[in-house]
């Protein structure tokens, strides 16, 4: 292990096929056309002197260090901005060049501290080495002069140029007295992120960096603190805190971000089992470099004081925690189930798997309930969230896997955005998008609020279906309805590669008058036009991809909408290739690797039924029991029949189904009639309340295995220090299977790994060696397929012919009426994960310390509600209380809020209602009445103190 | 659970295949029901569909026959 230093090639990789030779100080070189100088001098291992060029932005020539001789022209150009020619030759040493660049060093140096010892980028600055490589000795012009350094001048006099630290951001510092004003950091904030939150002011001397204007700080400015100006900084001017705290790493391991279903690749810079940074890793194939706030900084929530890393067990909810061995808390959880078992039947207990653990952490918690309870009670979060895409994508294409790679995204021409907010929910995905769309692509979003990316610099949507929450399938059915009618489908497409006959019918059913724009105006409040122009840019605009997310699948015809999107991609043609397709945006880092490791109750690994004989046989000869052809229970479900007195025991394993689920009351009703609930997470979180036995958890840097993202990428999940609490949560998994009496035996993930691959056709080829070799693979992967697929259905669909399925809207009886005349949609913001286990627990909480209401002026002046005002929300379900921040990014009639904050627990608003097929909640919509409120609602009160009561540990003796 | 909401649930599947030719709509909520719905459920539904008004959604009713019986064990 050492210090993982990527090769900064200076500016960016050209993509051109074409190659150009030419001569660098003798060596004869090959580049793609294109390329820089200062690249292909890089390339070969040659380090021309830079400052403001770096290959994560285009090259900008404003540093003059760079400059090189090339036979035949004229002065020194910088090689930065000098494209590669055929036959040219270049030194990049002479007399000239050395004196020139040792010049420029000097300037640079007159008004730069030479605190070198004691400043925090000791070690890791590219000023300090661009001095060392020049072979500067001496400044001419002394360090008295005209600065930005000093905070007063020769005479006493408070130097006005000088500008102390920013220290608003919670992460990282801006120094002024540092900045050479190279500009990296504000190209970065352009190119790579897409915010456009710095600039220079001034002009001359007088530039200096400036997020926002004039005054302003970074916490106060539009930064959204994604850290690529941090990344981009050749000197501590931008800079971690942590290291300031700690100092400069010494050893880094790659590894793969544990929140958002993006998956992006860091390098965890370490100093001994301390954790000093994470870095986004720039050959991860999913944010190629680039990070947000989450992945990039919110790491602190991994070594909280919340933590519990002692098991701890209680026989009532209503006693304190008692801290026990492991032994015996797994002695105690064993006995307790096989109990239930014994007294209840061999189907009362059950386990949830985690979105948020490993592959092969969450392979074993449905193995433990098909292989050791015997039954296939298990379910994971992404019955919340995801669970109709599996149905929709399974039924049309033959498989619920997305169709695209990330990549994709730099050939999409139009981008049909509906029911994700990428800029807050997929940041990095975001930015790579942006940048498209920077380049022209245009863009349609369908969203009931104005999200950020419908209008942000430099971006605009051409058409924003600001449509009522609940009618996707109307909106959908329509866009179809205006390509069949004015005929805009691809008929040689749909002939090739679906069902003619299906379609002819789906044909007829979307020509239908009474799914024209205009008919259903009335009802999705989208003006008919607009749905027309948007169904003939995304038909006709070139190659058109489709990004959705839970806007589109949290609704009781959740199931519809994904069939109803993928009739529109494969009626214009619009899948099987680079730029198009259907990508569900998934929410939680291992969304997609919970679903394929076989925690849906009817399928066992690789998405097959258990009720198809042959597929039991593979599992029941790999693990030597007879497995159940009966489908299990789903998280609903469960806490139905928890009510109804027959689900009596569950093990849940990094979930909180109590904050993230929604009807909170039947939740905790479920719960409550149950008597053995396990926990197994790294904190106590909203479910142990209602907990029997608490298995401490261990965080994604404390363990091996793998994680697979949206993109069905799997990509290594790598331990950095020992599990906090002694165990791996595999290894916790597999003690309480063998405490049933399970008989495991595996000694790491790679073993666990192994077994999935031997058991699921699609990972057939995926062994840790292989995510060795090539970094990441995306599945399928397996003899057909060695090297993965990035795309899917590229010669036919999974399924053979592509399906065509009628989508018939019916309106959720979720309405309004005069006690609920509103309609209240939840989603996220880019600083909070989930439930906010982790993110709250870090600063992130300086961008968003509480839930708060958006509501619409209108709305709110009609209720008496000002800005910040504390409201009352309420539904059929239940009643909280936030505050209101009036906007009108919200539509009138419609309000929105977040879930991360227990104090809120939105979800005490939400009802039962949920997917025909898949029983996914209709989180999306519900009908609320806001009035104006002086404080928490009793029930939050209430609840307040049975958490405090419920969260009493008793140490051990 | 609480009839009405299994009532509720069975009449949301009938509803999406509501617009297939009859023969598929049947089958394809009978299918439906016996790939996802677990033998509680399933013991629920029949119980339930005994009883006169039941209220189920007549394609229910009518797959009601082809839906997965449940196996007498544990």
């Amino acid at each position: 292990m050492s210090l993982s230093k990527e090769i900064d090639y200076g500016t960016p990789a050209s993509k051109s096929e074409d190659t150009v030779t030419l001569t660098i100080d003798g060596f004869t070189v090959t580049v793609p056309e294109g390329t820089s100088v200062m690249r292909a001098a890089m390339e070969t291992g040659i380090a021309i002197p830079k400052l403001c060029s770096t290959d994560m932005v285009d090259a900008f020539g404003s540093c003059r260090l760079c400059l090189v001789e090339i036979e035949g022209r004229r002065g020194t150009p910088a090689s930065c901005t000098t494209p590669v020619v055929d036959g040219m030759v270049v030194s990049t040493q002479t007399d000239q060049l050395k004196t020139l660049r040792r010049g420029v060093m000097e300037l640079y140096i007159s008004d730069h501290p030479l605190d070198c010892l004691t400043c925090a980028a000791n070690g890791d600055c590219e000023l300090q080495d661009m001095a060392g490589a020049v072979g500067l000795r001496d400044v001419r012009y002394g360090y008295d002069g005209d600065n930005h350094v000093k905070t007063r001048d020769g005479g006493g006099e408070v130097n006005a140029r000088y500008l102390p630290k920013d220290e608003s951001n919670p992460y990282f510092t801006y120094d002024p007295s540092k900045c050479i004003v190279c500009s990296r950091c504000v190209r970065a904030c352009e190119e790579v992120q897409g915010t456009f939150a710095l600039t220079i002011e001034g002009r001359g001397f007088e530039s200096r960096v400036s997020p926002g204007s004039f005054g302003d700080d970074f916490l106060g400015s539009e930064c959204v603190s994604c850290g690529a100006c941090v990344q981009a900084c050749p000197t501590a001017t931008l800079q971690e805190k942590s290291i300031y705290d700690i100092g400069q790493p010494e050893h880094s391991v790659v590894t793969t971000c544990a929140y958002c279903g993006v998956g992006c690749s860091f390098k965890a810079e370490m100093r001994g089992e301390e954790l000093v940074r994470m870095v986004p890793y720039k050959d991860g194939k999913a944010n190629h470099g680039h990070s947000c706030v989450k992945g990039r900084f919110a790491y602190g929530y991994a070594s909280h004081r919340d933590r519990i890393l002692k098991p701890m067990i209680r026989e009532s909810i209503a006693d304190p925690w008692r801290e026990v061995s492991w032994e015996e808390a797994l002695g105690f959880a064993a006995s307790k189930l096989r109990r239930l078992q014994a007294d209840y039947g061999q189907d009362s207990i059950g386990v949830i798997t985690s979105s948020r653990c490993t592959n092969e952490e969450t392979y074993l918690v449905q193995k433990l309930a098909r292989a050791v309870f015997g039954n296939n009670n298990t379910d994971t979060c992404a019955r919340v969230c995801h669970s109709p895409t599996g149905y929709g994508l399974g039924q049309t294409f033959g498989t619920s896997a997305g169709t695209q790679d990330f990549d994709s995204v730099e050939e999409v021409d139009v981008a049909l955005v509906i029911g994700a907010n990428p800029t807050d929910g997929h940041p990095v995905f975001a930015s790579r998008l942006k940048k498209r769309l920077r380049q022209g692509a245009k863009l349609i979003v369908i969203d009931p609020r104005r999200i950020d990316l419908v209008k942000s610099p430099h971006v605009a949507a051409s058409h924003h279906l600001a449509l009522r929450p609940g009618t996707n399938v109307a909106i959908v059915t329509a866009l179809a309805h205006v390509i069949v009618t004015e005929k805009l489908y691809d008929e040689a497409f749909i002939r090739e590669r679906c069902d003619w006959d299906e379609f002819q019918d789906y044909a007829a059913f979307a020509a239908d008058p009474a799914n024209s724009p205009e008919s259903v105006e009335a009802l999705t409040g989208v003006p008919a036009e607009t749905v027309r122009e948007a169904a003939r840019l995304y038909a006709k605009g070139g190659n058109a991809a489709i990004y959705y997310g839970l806007g589109v699948t949290e609704h009781s015809q959740g199931s519809t909408t994904v069939i109803g999107l993928a009739n529109l991609a494969m009626m214009t043609g619009n899948i099987g290739r680079r730029g198009v397709g259907v990508n569900p945006l998934r929410g939680q880092n291992n969304v997609q690797g919970s679903c394929d490791m076989g925690s849906f109750p009817h399928e066992l690994p690789g998405y097959r039924h258990v009720n198809n004989a042959d597929v039991r046989d593979i599992f029941e000869k790999a693990w030597g029991v007879p497995i159940s052809d009966e489908p299990g229970l789903r998280i609903p479900n469960m806490l139905d029949a928890a009510v109804d007195g027959t689900f009596k025991g569950l093990y849940c394993q990094g979930e909180d189904i109590l904050q993230s689920d929604p009807d909170t009351k039947h939740v905790s009703a479920g719960l409550a009639a149950m008597e053995c609930v396990i926990v197994h997470d790294i904190f106590l979180n909203e479910t142990a309340n209602y907990a029997h036995v608490f298995l401490p958890g261990s965080t994604f840097l404390e363990k091996d295995g793998t994680f697979t993202n949206a993109e069905r990428r799997i990509n290594r999940v790598r331990r950095v220090m020992s599990p906090k609490a002694g165990y791996a949560d595999w290894e916790v998994t597999q003690l309480l299977a063998n405490a049933m009496g399970g008989n495991w035996s595996y000694t790491h993930p790679s073993e666990i790994m192994a077994e999935i691959a031997a058991t699921t056709p699609s990972f057939a080829n995926v062994t840790y060696e292989l995510l060795e070799e090539k970094g990441s693979v995306q599945w399928p992967c397996n003899d057909k397929t060695p090297d993965g697929t990035p795309i899917m259905h590229i010669d036919g669909f999974v399924r053979g012919k592509g399906r065509f399925i009628r989508t018939d809207y019916v309106a959720t009886d979720e309405k309004t009426g005069p006690r609920f005349p509103l309609l209240l949609t939840t989603g996220r913001i880019l600083s909070q994960y989930n439930v906010g286990a982790q993110t709250r627990r870090t600063d992130n909480v300086v961008w968003h310390e509480e839930d708060v209401l958006e509501i619409h002026p209108h709305d709110a002046e009609l209720r008496g509600v000002k800005d910040g005002d504390w409201v009352k929300l309420q539904s059929r379900s239940g009643e909280t209380s936030l505050r209101a921040k009036i906007t009108d990014r919200m539509s009138p009639g419609v309000v929105y809020t977040t879930f991360h904050h227990p104090a809120t627990q939105a979800n005490v608003i939400t009802t039962d209602f949920s997917d025909w097929a898949t029983n996914c909640p209709e989180y999306k919509v519900t009908a609320v009445q806001v009035s104006p409120s002086n404080g928490p609602t009793d029930w939050q009160e209430d609840y307040e103190n049975f958490s405090r009561q419920s969260r009493r540990v008793e140490a051990a003796e | 659970m609480a009839p009405e909401k299994l009532t509720y649930m069975a009449n949301q599947i009938a509803a999406f295949f509501r617009t297939r030719p009859h023969e598929e709509a049947v089958a394809g909520v009978a299918d439906h029901i016996s790939k996802f719905w677990e033998p509680r459920m399933r013991t629920q539904l029949f119980e339930m569909m005994k009883e006169p008004d039941s209220g189920f959604d007549p394609l229910v009713i009518e797959a009601g026959d082809r839906i997965r019986p449940v196996a007498k064990h544990s």
